[in-house]
């Protein structure tokens, strides 16, 4: 597994500094940190812990968990690296910016593919375990060795810190504690809250006794005070405490606390990377609330199960990823038909087929909106931040039952596991699903009543008196009766597409940011928000006309777009899926392959709307999208 | 969702029903099809339970057999191709309250809904399903069906079917969590409308399979059980299925079976000449899953509320000392 071929050829050679005491702490606005093990050493406890220690001082954080697709990968490989990137600032944090400014490795071959797909900025700091130079196998010794040596060379400040051996004189199993060993080296390094770190170690160990609690401090200790005799930097960011209570949690808690606020009764699902740990959290609390999550036999079940319930009841949620999500698509399309409102919440991951289960992706768009054989029309919502997460789920809740629609939610697994506080929410009532009609049904009237301006119809529920019918998946008439009248199978149509229509008349035009005109529109969705803004703001401060608009609803979507963007010179959507290089040989105007929104976009407002898209499997860098846009702009 | 005391009320207002209060539209089966004797029983079943129309919903997938919602006059649910059970156990999930019948056919349960059947059983959610097992494909007109026998002819079997066919009994007795198996063939009426009637009294998940004849695809098929009544197995017990006198004069072929009898079901599964007809196995003690699930809990905003603000506490990070107060509780 050992591998020791950097991509980066050596330029400069620097050797690091040693120790000193009472050495100056730098400011910084902001700083990128990564923590990487092999899985199972702890490295993302870690990340998340201090995290949420600068969190508490009032600093923006953001964090990107590592994550390997295996539960086991092989000890020691770079595909094997597990950890967390935690991204900290003064002020607000709206994604993980770009490379690193700071790395602590385990070992030296999870730092490798870091190093490799250019994750790290040049000659930042590593801080590496060291004691694999003394490794009984020679083999390791040398692979350690050579990438030291190889690391320096490329002009990386690299510390060699004998994390195990400082811990073992704390613990007997050293490898499970560095990582509360590293969090303490950490906090020392950019000046974090000494009280506060001792309090999230109680907090990250509450569920175990007080002797695991009093270990974990004291490494905390150790490493705190290892970093202070022994390494010759320091940092502040300096930061704000907010004045509202924030939450800090990540996409996929947000998700689930959005299921508890709507009032959803039941959640039908089956487990799927990165949608899983939604049901997971749910599982725990939502029976404390008098809800259930059902973990069905596939996903077909799952989504057969969240229609029945909403049927015959209140708005029902399911939750799944892409193959689960391509599952689902013949009963998503028998709610369409029979307009039973149900919330599907798809957190998106790489695709096609088992694809990239751990890495984000919005390869999902069209399915989402196409999705389900026939003309199968329903609502789809994008998040774009953690906050959204916990409203959108809400959002979606409220229109499906106005509407008696399937709302589809896109997330993705950059939001799934990515942190970031947002205030508080302040508990509404009007979050929760009213109580499901039992009245009864005047004589005479018919279950599938469309309004002919909305196509809007009552939905009878079973248990009203004289509201019986047979709901069906096949074309069927005002009454609900099996027709294969062309008429009538055109009136269903109309009437369920109409519906869109109702919709997207309450909807206003998304807002923009930065000017409202100008060179070039940036329009992003979901989880690209935060660094598509980022970057409109470095453009700005270069002086450049550039904007960005983000949407919410994909469909239907909002009014006004093609209005705000005649407003613009060019319009660019940046988008995590796949659309075709001009520049390749056999690419050309007439075959080549616009991204999703883009696709959309141009089919609706027929601007010559041109798309940038990346598919890297993991979050699209404020730098990147900051590159791509002046390289349009010289075009 | 507790219904409880909804529940209660409307029960005040029961009156009595008859057999046109549940006949839906007219059913448009080929003429001799069995699961016209399927719909009439069950209709008869509505009307001697008194089942209120508006909490009574049967669902469906799928197939000729699969239309039978649409000639109820209850709710119905005709949904997709085998995935019947799962959308029953979403309504009997969100409304306990809800009498839940499930018609499925050879090929919407045995094939392509065949995991949500095992899991089906498993749940064991209060709830009758019944399998109109004609052993083919009606509605698409003559392929072979999981349980058509070893070399049935039929338009994706020209040269006849290759394999064994599959045994719905043996495999539903062999599912943990059983708890109500019967079989009853659609050409006597009486005795399809006792097991039908156990069936739904049974309080679990009861699968009762109908040997249902198909005269537009397999004309012929039962003719030999038709025309010789030995070769029907009565299984009767004073815990099971009673023969009334007139019926017992002409099946004679009876043998005493008590439900509790898991051996002794398996065995007699197994057997397909003669017919075994009556309730194989029936285990009352078997939890419901919806009992299982269900917190009791009456869900006002309150409740929500304070489970949702426990939750946020967990998570929030307050500010400093001085600049707000936490908000009261
Ligand atoms: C997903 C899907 N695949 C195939 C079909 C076509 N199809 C409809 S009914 C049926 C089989 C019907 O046989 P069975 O379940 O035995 O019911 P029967 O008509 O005999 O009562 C098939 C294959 C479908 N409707 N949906
Ligand atoms: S095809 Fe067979 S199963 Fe279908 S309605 Fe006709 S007789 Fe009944």
């Amino acid at each position: 597994m050992s591998d020791t071929n950097i991509l980066e050829p050596p330029t400069r050679t620097t050797k690091p500094p040693r120790a000193k005491r009472d050495v100056p702490t730098v400011k910084r606005n902001e700083t990128i940190i990564e923590i990487l093990s092999d899985s199972g050493e702890g490295a993302q406890r870690c990340g998340q812990s201090l995290a949420s220690i600068a969190a508490k001082m009032g600093n923006g954080v953001w964090t990107v968990e590592i994550i390997p697709a295996e539960i086991q990968p092989p000890a020691r490989s770079v595909a094997g690296a597990s950890g967390n990137r935690v991204r900290i600032g003064s002020g607000p944090i709206s994604n993980g910016g770009d490379e690193a400014d700071l790395v602590v490795a385990f070992n030296e071959q999870v730092l490798l593919g870091r190093v490799r797909a250019s994750e790290l900025k040049p000659g930042c700091i590593i801080l590496l375990e060291s004691m694999w130079r003394s490794d009984r196998n020679p083999g390791v010794v040398a692979s350690y060795t050579a990438t030291y040596d190889q690391l320096v060379a490329a002009g990386y400040r690299v510390y060699e810190i004998p994390m195990e051996q400082e811990c073992r004189k704390l613990v007997s199993d050293p490898r499970r504690g560095k990582n509360m060993f590293v969090l303490g080296v950490l906090c020392r390094i950019y000046s974090l809250d000494h009280d506060l770190a001792r309090e999230q170690i109680a907090i990250t160990f509450g569920k175990k006794d007080q002797k695991v609690i009093a270990t974990n401090t004291d490494l905390l200790e150790a490493g705190w005070n290892w970093a202070d005799a022994n390494l010759d930097f320091r940092y502040s960011i300096p930061a704000a405490r907010a004045t509202q209570p924030q939450l800090v949690i990540n996409g996929n808690t947000a998700l689930a606390l959005g299921v508890l606020a709507s009032g959803m009764d039941i959640c039908a699902m089956y487990p799927i990377t990165p949608a899983t740990s939604v049901s997971h959290y749910l599982s725990d609390v939502f029976e404390r609330v008098g809800g259930l999550v059902h973990q069905a036999e596939d996903e077909i079940a799952a989504c057969a199960f969240a229609i029945g319930a909403s049927y015959a009841g209140k708005c029902s949620v399911t939750v799944t990823s892409g193959p689960g999500y391509s599952l689902k698509q013949e009963a998503i399309g028998l709610a369409v038909m029979c307009e039973i409102p149900m919330v599907v919440i798809n957190v998106q991951r790489g695709g096609p087929s088992t694809g990239q289960p751990t890495k984000g992706e919005q390869g999902d768009l069209l399915t989402a909106i196409y999705g389900s054989h026939g003309d199968a029309p329903k609502v789809v919502i994008a998040t774009s931040s953690i906050e959204d997460c916990f409203y959108a789920v809400i959002t979606a809740r409220k229109i499906a039952e106005m509407f008696n629609m399937v709302v589809v939610v896109l997330s993705d697994a950059n939001l799934a596991t990515g942190q970031q506080p947002f205030q508080r929410p302040q508990f509404s009532e009007s979050w929760l699903a009213p109580p499901f009609d039992q009245s009864d049904i005047a004589a005479g009237s018919k279950p599938y009543d469309w309004d002919p301006v909305t196509g809007l119809a009552r939905r009878f529920v079973p248990g009203q008196p004289h509201g019986m019918h047979t709901l069906t998946g096949l074309a069927h008439d005002r009454d609900s009766h099996v027709a294969y009248d062309p008429e009538i199978n055109e009136e269903g149509l109309r009437h369920r597409s109409l519906k869109l229509a109702a919709l997207q008349k309450t909807l206003r035009p998304p807002n923009v940011f930065g000017e409202d005109s100008g060179e070039l529109l940036i329009v992003g969705w979901g989880s690209t928000k935060g660094a598509i803004e980022e970057a409109v703001e470095r453009l700005r401060a270069e002086g450049l006309k550039v904007s960005s608009m983000h949407l919410q609803f994909l469909q239907p979507m909002a009014p006004g777009m093609k209005e705000i963007m005649q407003r613009f010179d060019k319009v660019m959507t940046v988008e995590s899926n796949w659309s075709d290089d001009p520049n390749d040989a056999i690419i050309d105007e007439e075959n080549r392959r616009y991204s999703a929104l883009a696709m959309m976009l141009r089919a609706r407002t027929l601007i010559d709307i041109d798309c940038w898209t990346e598919v890297r499997g993991r979050p699209i860098k404020p730098g990147t999208v900051a590159a791509a846009v002046r390289a349009k702009l010289k075009q | 969702m507790t219904l409880e005391a909804t529940h209660c009320l409307l029960r005040m207002y029961d009156d009595h029903h008859n057999l046109e209060d549940y006949q839906g539209g007219v059913p448009r089966w080929c003429t001799g099809c069995g699961d016209n004797a399927i719909l009439t029983a069950m209709q008869r079943l509505c009307r001697d339970n008194d089942l209120r129309p508006e909490k009574t919903v049967f669902v469906s997938g799928i197939g000729c057999s699969s239309r039978l919602p649409h000639y109820m006059r209850t709710y119905g649910f005709h949904g997709i191709h085998g995935r019947a059970l799962p959308v029953a156990e979403g309504i009997k999930m969100a409304r306990p309250d809800l009498n839940v019948f499930i018609s499925t056919g050879d090929g919407d349960c045995c094939s392509i809904g065949a995991a949500h059947w095992i899991h089906g059983v498993r749940y064991n959610m209060n709830m009758t399903m019944v399998l109109h097992d004609n052993h083919v494909y009606g509605l698409t007109k003559k392929q072979a069906s999981p349980t058509s026998p070893r070399g049935l002819k039929s338009n994706t079997t020209p040269r006849g079917s290759y394999l064994e066919a599959l045994n719905p009994l043996s495999v539903t007795l062999g599912i943990q969590n059983v708890s109500f198996v019967a079989q009853a063939v659609d050409w006597i009426p009486e005795v399809l409308y006792d097991i039908l009637t156990a069936a739904y009294k049974h309080r679990g998940f009861s699968f009762v399979r109908v040997i249902q004849r198909c005269p537009e695809f397999l004309p012929k098929m039962f003719d030999p059980w038709l025309q010789n009544p030995q070769k029907t197995l009565v299984l009767t017990h004073e815990r099971g299925l009673r023969l009334s006198p007139a019926m017992a004069k002409v099946y004679k072929n009876q043998q005493e079976h008590d439900p509790l009898d898991m051996d002794r079901a398996r065995q007699i599964a197994s057997i397909d000449d003669p017919i075994p007809v009556g309730i194989l196995y029936q285990n009352p003690e078997v939890p419901c899953y919806e009992d299982l699930r269900h917190s009791g809990q009456l869900r006002t905003a309150d409740y929500v509320r304070a489970g949702l603000e426990a939750e946020f506490d967990k998570f929030t990070v307050w500010p400093a000392e001085g600049e707000q107060s936490k908000p009261a509780a």
